[in-house]
């Protein structure tokens, strides 16, 4: 007489907390969650394909628009691949002031993660907080480009010209009050135990799993995988720098979460270190007025926030690339989604969507 | 003496319904503001300054735009229990309010004595808890009625959270009933005058139980799943808009109105003033003396305003101008005789310092805590609040049963 029914439920794309446009297939049993899908392409603006009938210089604009969060750690990984191929030697001044730029840029995007976080598990204060440092980072980036979101910050060689008088000091100023602010909202967050009932054992990714989906950044190495680019690969003198890669033991939301909190300590670190030793210097090497790189294929790789953040070209000459390829994060670490999540409750991926840190420009690119 | 009896049991009845029906939805607009203020207060930002000084019309905009939005209605939705639904949430919010004592005094207008609550029956309590189970059926209707996945399933939720919610609601309040001999609201406040405390300190356990279970029941934060608006967009209100909206926020204002006094009336003492067997303090019920420590909050509030330029000014320019009114109606002989007010009015006054008191809590949940996860909630309920409000009954028994 009586039975049950699982049901459909389209998650997105229109929806609060997909962070964007995704949307999510998903098959009910009540609240529990028999079967997640993701469907992605909302967002599909075709960059690989536009960078085909761009000359180098004028791709970097391409780039700020795929994780428009982080669109710094977007251009430095753009730059570097070029850069590579061209076997270009770049300034210590202008390495010293990207690593400063993508550290500040790794802080502001954890901002905005946990801030939407958060928001996404009830707890509205902490949105505020964050995106109140958020604004300090931005202006430090207004005063060094002129934009808030989509930087074109750096150029092939170096960077289009040198920090602001008195940048430096500003940026001192930030890294010294942002311990404090930190701290304000771990005490909202991290013993809170409604937050431990809500991030605790939820969405685990086994190591396992996460190297086999190939997920990388915050999101593997809570799950117990020391892996950082900045530490295995080092690109633009990360080499130079004494800092720690936290790593997770549970691999659940409460450890992603962990993570990115003792990650912007670290960037704190870094960036302090690369203040306190900031070469003089020229900030661009010598580039030809046309980059015309030699014939040839380069793989190109950075941390980016959200993880290993790829760059893959293929030059036959001429002012254009054959082919270009970008390695997103977010598209990778999406594919574990399903697996964190089957079984769970509706509210969890939420929780779980939320703690992989996806940017929607990233996936569709 | 006849008219006189009809006015006494008719008339001064129905104005204090239309009063209340009048009234209440203006104090919720900007009970509504000043949550928006306390928590932009909270969470470093201004909060509504645009509309009036302050903001200070912004809940007048806000009802003349939901008042004049389309109200619209999903198309295979059942029209008439779509309708139905925010009416049927609403009607018992208000209902609630009619037991609600503010004051044990009568006013005195034009001779006749009107009192400060709509009527006290000898089963107020039962009868809150009887009707305010009654809202949950608005809610399964809506979401039902929508014919939209999200309302369903924050219907569910929420009859679910209810259900679960009305035991140790109904618990809590045992001990209560069997101190005070009384379900009666005015009887239970007389008690606590008798005994010399406030119940909150012999039945703290019924306090904290009864007050995070009917947090629960008012679903706010951090029990908002029916409307989780990260999960659900929003849950059983999804598909509402214009009007109809309204009526179910006016319902959810209401019921924290309602939950806030019943708190007050049962472990606060209502409208008695703090340490109610202390003598010496029986000046804090004397009119003219309410003025000073309001107008000493309004010069604190003014100065913390110039420190920190938040928008809390204009609170205190409220409460002053309350007091004011407060004390110029308990000083009055114009509508009566003079003197006699001042019991009712310092009643209403202690009694609504508390009950602020209580709304200023769901405030802070709101800007402090993350939301439960379905499942914890329900364990919270079932396997917390239920044996504890339970132990809280048995030990109360024992307890009386030893001392007689």
């Amino acid at each position: 007489m009586f039975r049950t029914e699982e049901m459909d439920i389209n998650m997105g794309p229109q929806h609060p907390s997909t962070h964007g446009v995704l949307r999510l297939k998903l098959t009910l049993e009540g609240e529990e969650v028999v079967d997640i899908r993701p469907v992605i392409g909302y967002l599909h603006r075709g960059v690989e394909k536009l960078s085909e009938h761009r000359t180098y210089p004028m791709i970097e604009p391409l780039t700020d628009r795929l994780d428009y969060v982080a669109a710094i750690s977007e251009n430095l990984g753009y730059c570097g691949a070029v850069e590579k191929l061209m076997g270009l030697s770049i300034p210590p001044r202008a390495q010293y002031l990207r690593v400063v730029l993508a550290e500040l840029q790794r802080i502001a995007s954890h901002l905005l993660w946990l801030g939407t976080h958060a928001l996404d598990l009830g707890a509205m204060t902490v949105f505020f907080y964050t995106f109140r440092e958020r604004e300090l980072i931005l202006d430090l980036f207004e005063a060094f480009c002129g934009a808030r979101l989509t930087y074109n910050s750096m150029r092939i060689g170096g960077l289009y010209e040198d920090v602001p008088q008195g940048w430096t000091d500003r940026v001192r100023h930030f890294i010294d009050i942002f311990p404090a602010r930190e701290k304000e909202y771990e005490d909202l967050l991290t013993v809170n135990r409604i937050w431990l009932g809500r991030t605790r054992g939820v969405g685990v990714l086994k190591p396992e799993d996460g190297v086999a989906l190939g997920v990388s950044g915050p999101t593997l190495r809570a799950s117990g995988v020391d892996y950082d680019v900045r530490r295995a690969q080092p690109y633009s003198s990360y080499d130079q720098f004494e800092f720690d890669v936290p790593v997770g033991q549970n691999g659940d939301t409460y450890d992603r979460y962990i993570v990115r909190m003792e990650e912007m300590r670290q960037s704190c670190r870094i960036i302090r270190q690369a203040l306190d030793r900031l070469p003089e210097g020229e900030v661009r090497a010598k580039v030809p007025k046309y980059i015309k790189p030699p014939a040839g294929e380069v793989y190109h790789v950075v941390e980016s926030p959200r993880g290993e953040q790829g760059f893959y070209i293929v030059h036959k000459g001429g002012e254009m690339p054959y082919r270009m390829r970008f390695r997103a994060p977010s598209f990778v670490n999406l594919q574990a989604l399903p697996i964190m999540c089957r079984g769970r409750l509706i509210a969890d991926i939420v929780a779980v969507i939320g703690s992989i840190d996806i940017v929607l420009g990233d996936v569709d690119r | 003496m006849d008219q006189q009896a009809l006015i006494q049991n008719l008339v001064i009845p129905a104005a204090q319904i239309v009063a209340v029906v009048l009234v209440l939805p203006l104090l919720i607009a900007y009970l509504q503001l000043v949550e928006r203020k306390v928590l932009g207060f909270m969470q470093v930002r201004l909060a509504p300054r645009r509309v009036g000084w302050h903001g200070l019309l912004q809940p007048i905009a806000d009802a003349v735009k939901l008042l004049i939005k389309e109200d619209t209605v999903p198309e295979k939705s059942d029209r008439f229990l779509f309708t139905l639904a925010p009416v049927v949430t609403v009607i018992p919010a208000l209902a609630a309010l009619a037991v609600i004592p503010f004051a044990a005094e009568p006013f005195r207008v034009f001779g006749y004595e009107v009192n400060p609550f709509i009527t006290d029956i000898n089963v107020a309590l039962l009868y809150v808890l009887a009707i305010s189970s009654l809202g949950i059926y608005g809610v399964i209707l809506g979401g039902w009625a929508s014919n939209s996945k999200y309302s369903l399933l924050g219907a569910l939720r929420s009859s679910a959270q209810m259900i679960s919610y009305e035991v140790p609601l109904g618990f809590a309040v045992i001990g209560v009933m069997m101190l005070a001999g009384s379900a009666s609201m005015v009887d239970i406040v007389n008690a606590q005058k008798a005994s010399g405390v406030w119940y909150v300190l012999p039945q703290i356990l019924g306090f904290f139980c009864y007050f995070i279970a009917a947090v629960a029941e008012t679903n706010r934060v951090p029990f908002d799943l029916p409307e989780a608006e990260a999960e659900l967009v929003a849950g059983f209100h999804t598909e509402y808009s214009g009007m109809k909206f309204a009526l179910f926020f006016l319902a959810e204002y209401t019921n924290m109105i309602v939950v806030s006094s019943i708190v007050t009336i049962l472990f606060f003492g209502g409208w008695l003033r703090p340490f109610p067997n202390v003598a010496a303090l029986a000046f804090l019920e004397n009119g003219w003396l309410l003025f000073v420590p309001l107008v000493a909050g309004g010069f604190l509030g003014w100065l913390a305003d110039q420190k920190l330029g938040g928008g809390l000014r204009l609170m205190f320019a409220g409460g002053i101008a309350g007091a004011a009114l407060g004390v110029l109606i308990a000083r009055s002989d114009v509508m009566g005789l003079a003197g006699l007010q001042v019991p009712a009015v310092s009643g209403v006054f202690w009694f609504s310092l508390k009950v602020s008191f209580f709304l200023f809590m769901y405030i802070w949940f709101r800007g402090t805590y993350p939301r439960y996860r379905y499942d914890q909630l329900m364990a919270l309920g079932w396997k917390w609040l239920i044996p504890m409000s339970i132990l809280n009954v048995v030990g109360t028994g024992l307890v009386i049963l030893i001392t007689g």
